[in-house]
């Protein structure tokens, strides 16, 4: 009798397991600090397909997929570590979607996932060094590497018949990685860099740095920073001093937010991030206007990718632990296979099921190439009347 | 041409952020010099005595920009300033009252005062940042220029632009004002006089009958103004942010300390050689070289001593060269 209570409860609670299982899924994400205007938006762009899998209901036989969010604070490691074991040893998680920064992805990655064995997949951790970082092929990024991004903005800078510019970054990861990639691209194609100076975020005062790149001179400056700190400071700063009439935005300073505080000084300022014109970006882009945030907000796309690419993989492995679907990530997201589309997701769970192949395409059309990183689409984008309008893809 | 042309440059880059910086600084130095000179002590809790007098004049701003209040081309803050004085000085009144009191009345040594002002100063920032929270915060409205970059080049016809801000203009004008009422009223006055007797000889003063309270409580309210106005021209100049307020102590104490501890008029001088030299050796000078030398004689370096990460370096080498070799500083102040 004993027995058969036992041998029924264990049974009972297997059977529960299977038909309900709940996956957690962490989005760690920098909430508050230099990124702050920019990730509301990505992290409902996550939730958008993590609630798309769940009205479909399908995934894993009935499971359901809660987001729980974190704060990676873009800049400080110790924070972000704190941040990412928290939600894997007391939430569970399967795996992580983010982060964002460089810096605090490498950390993450290195303190956190990779100890544990979770999957991560960062939507805008942009940085070359990231693409040689030790992963146990637990790492992937739905954003390409800057070393690409320092090659489109070269050619968007030389079409505008520009052969001179001044340089400055942040002084972190993604800042001197990307003015490293953009500065020998640059050289290599026959322009001048004038100077490449760092900036410090979060001062008061960036007279002196600005007085340092007027001095270089350029015909136009670059601003690899962020948007609400050195980067707007530094644009400010020089428009005040008539210093730079016109900015190249990379991606971390591409922000309506940035048009709004600076106003007009802008006008005719451009720079590139990553996008693309395939269809999936203007489907994404209704299912956010639906959702009620914005579609073409930096790295929004990006980070529903990353979430979908978690799940579909799940589904392929058949299950939720990282070691059995981390392998799966990069052959959903490459063709052979059917084309997904954003809003397709539940589609894409029936054709693995019955075994068959996909090609996630998504809203930034992924390609995972090298180490599991995008291939990279850009958005070339323009300033005009304090609206950022996209005016080419590449 | 090319002279007015380097000359221009120098005055939009260096020269003109310089001034501003070093009035800011000036007003500032003139308060840990205060409180030096008179209560014996160096004020840790200076820079965040600025937060939060600068704190309590963008709250009082916000208000008034929501009653829809305003000076027009000139910032509201002006208007809300003797609020921010007022503000500060009740708390660091109730500080006094509450910290430092209790210290004077032992007579402790000049050194447990100093570790006190930390505490105190810790104490500020946190409350500081409790209220208006650790972001950066930009409130300054009206005209932003008084002349901007383009206006002057389409005037003149010259090559550079000089920009004057209302911000800078206002800082160097409210700086002139504050230090012409802070020397009247120290050498005219009869609060003064009884000020600078406490300050030279604090037993002669007591047994001439001065009311020691009554000055110490003068000396608070004065430093109180002079951090609050010192604290809103830097926040309305560049941004306010609680933790730069933090940073500002550094280049604060080096210039009171350059230009001797206790004199008032060594304050102000070190807070422009500080100024100066922080800008100067941080400045690229490529630009104004090229302009001055002839035609392809111009360097192709940047010609700049420290890149600008270093600023604060220079700030901290000044002090140790002025400590090694004139340790009263410029203007013969107290030794340290």
């Amino acid at each position: 009798m004993k027995k058969l209570l036992l041998a029924t409860a264990a049974s009972a609670l297997m059977v529960g397991a299977a038909s309900a299982q709940e996956i957690k899924i962490g989005v760690i994400l920098g909430f508050t600090g230099p990124l702050e205007s920019i990730t509301p938006n990505m992290a409902a762009g996550a939730e958008l397909a993590i609630a798309e899998v769940n009205a479909a209901g399908t995934l894993l036989d009935g499971a359901t997929v809660t987001a729980v969010r974190g704060d990676s604070t873009c800049i400080d490691a110790g924070a972000a570590t704190a941040a990412a074991e928290r939600l894997v040893t007391s939430e569970n998680v399967a795996a992580i979607m983010g982060a964002d920064c460089s810096g605090v992805t490498g950390a993450i990655l290195q303190n956190v996932a990779r100890p544990n064995g979770i999957v991560m997949v960062s939507p805008s951790a942009t940085s070359p060094g990231l693409s040689t970082a030790e992963d146990d092929g637990l790492f992937f990024r739905t954003a390409p590497s800057d070393a690409r991004q320092g090659v489109v903005m070269t050619e968007v800078i030389m079409d505008r018949g520009i052969k001179s510019v001044a340089l400055t970054y942040t002084n972190n990861d993604y800042g001197k990685g990307l003015a490293d990639a953009f500065a020998a691209a640059f050289t290599a194609a026959g322009g001048t860099v004038t100077i490449n100076a760092s900036h410090e975020d979060g001062k008061a005062d960036y007279s002196a740095e600005v007085a340092a790149l007027a001095s270089a001179g350029g015909e136009v400056l670059v601003v690899a920073g962020y948007t609400d700190q050195g980067g707007k400071g530094i644009i400010q700063a020089s428009l005040d001093s008539g210093a730079f009439d016109t900015f190249v935005l990379p991606d971390g300073m591409v922000g309506q937010q940035l048009v709004d505080d600076i106003g007009s000084g802008l006008t005719g300022s451009f720079g590139q991030f990553p996008g693309t014109d395939s269809a999936g970006a203007e489907m994404f882009q209704k299912m956010a206007a639906e959702a009620g945030f914005e579609g073409t907000s930096a790295f929004a796309p990006e980070s529903y990718d990353a979430a979908a690419l978690i799940m579909l993989a799940m589904q392929k492995a058949g299950s939720s632990a990282s070691a059995d679907f981390k392998d799966h990530i990069m052959d959903l997201a490459n063709a052979p296979g059917e084309e997904i589309f954003p809003g397709e997701l539940a589609k894409a769970i029936e054709i693995i099921k019955a075994g068959g192949d996909i090609d996630y395409v998504g809203a930034t059309a992924v390609e995972l190439i090298g180490p599991g990183e995008s291939a990279g689409n850009y958005r070339e984008i323009e300033i005009k009347d304090g609206k950022i309008e996209t005016v080419n893809f590449r | 041409m090319d002279l007015l042309n380097a000359f221009i440059t120098l005055a939009n880059f260096v020269i003109i952020p310089a001034i501003a910086y070093g009035s800011q600084l000036a007003l500032g130095a003139l308060g840990v010099t205060l409180i030096y000179g008179i209560l014996r002590f160096s004020n840790f809790a200076h820079g965040d005595t600025m937060a939060f007098g600068t704190m309590v004049t963008i709250l009082i701003t916000w208000l008034f920009q929501a009653w829809g209040i305003s000076l027009g081309v000139l910032p509201t803050a002006l208007l809300a300033l003797p609020f921010g004085i007022a503000g500060c000085a009740a708390f660091v009144l109730l500080t006094d009252r509450a910290v430092y009191r209790f210290y004077r009345t032992q007579k402790a040594k000049p050194v447990i005062l100093v570790i006190v002002s930390m505490g105190v100063m810790f104490i500020m920032n946190g409350v500081v940042r409790f209220i208006i929270g650790p972001d950066d915060h930009n409130f300054s409205d009206g005209e932003r220029f008084i002349i901007s970059a383009r206006t002057f080049r389409e005037l003149t016809g010259l090559q550079e632009g000089l920009a004057i801000r209302t911000s800078t203009g206002i800082t160097v004008i409210t700086a002139v004002v504050v230090v012409a009422l802070l020397f009247w009223f120290l050498n005219k006055t009869r609060t003064g006089k009884s000020m600078r007797a406490y300050s030279d000889n604090e037993d002669l003063a007591l047994l001439s009958g001065i009311n020691p309270e009554r000055v110490v409580l003068v000396t608070w309210v004065i430093v109180a103004a002079l951090a609050t106005v010192a604290g809103t021209l830097y926040g309305l100049d560049k941004s306010f942010k609680a933790f730069t307020y933090f940073q500002l102590l550094l280049p604060i104490f080096a210039s009171a300390i350059v230009g001797g501890l206790g004199s008032p008029v060594g304050a102000i001088a070190g807070g422009f050689v500080i100024a100066f030299s922080e800008v100067t050796i941080t400045y690229a000078w490529k630009k104004v070289i090229v302009y001055v030398l002839p035609d392809g004689m111009g360097p192709d370096g940047l010609v700049q001593l420290l890149s600008t990460d270093y600023k604060f370096a220079v700030s901290f080498i000044i002090l140790l060269v002025v400590l090694l070799f004139r340790p009263t500083g410029l203007f013969k102040g107290k030794s340290v």
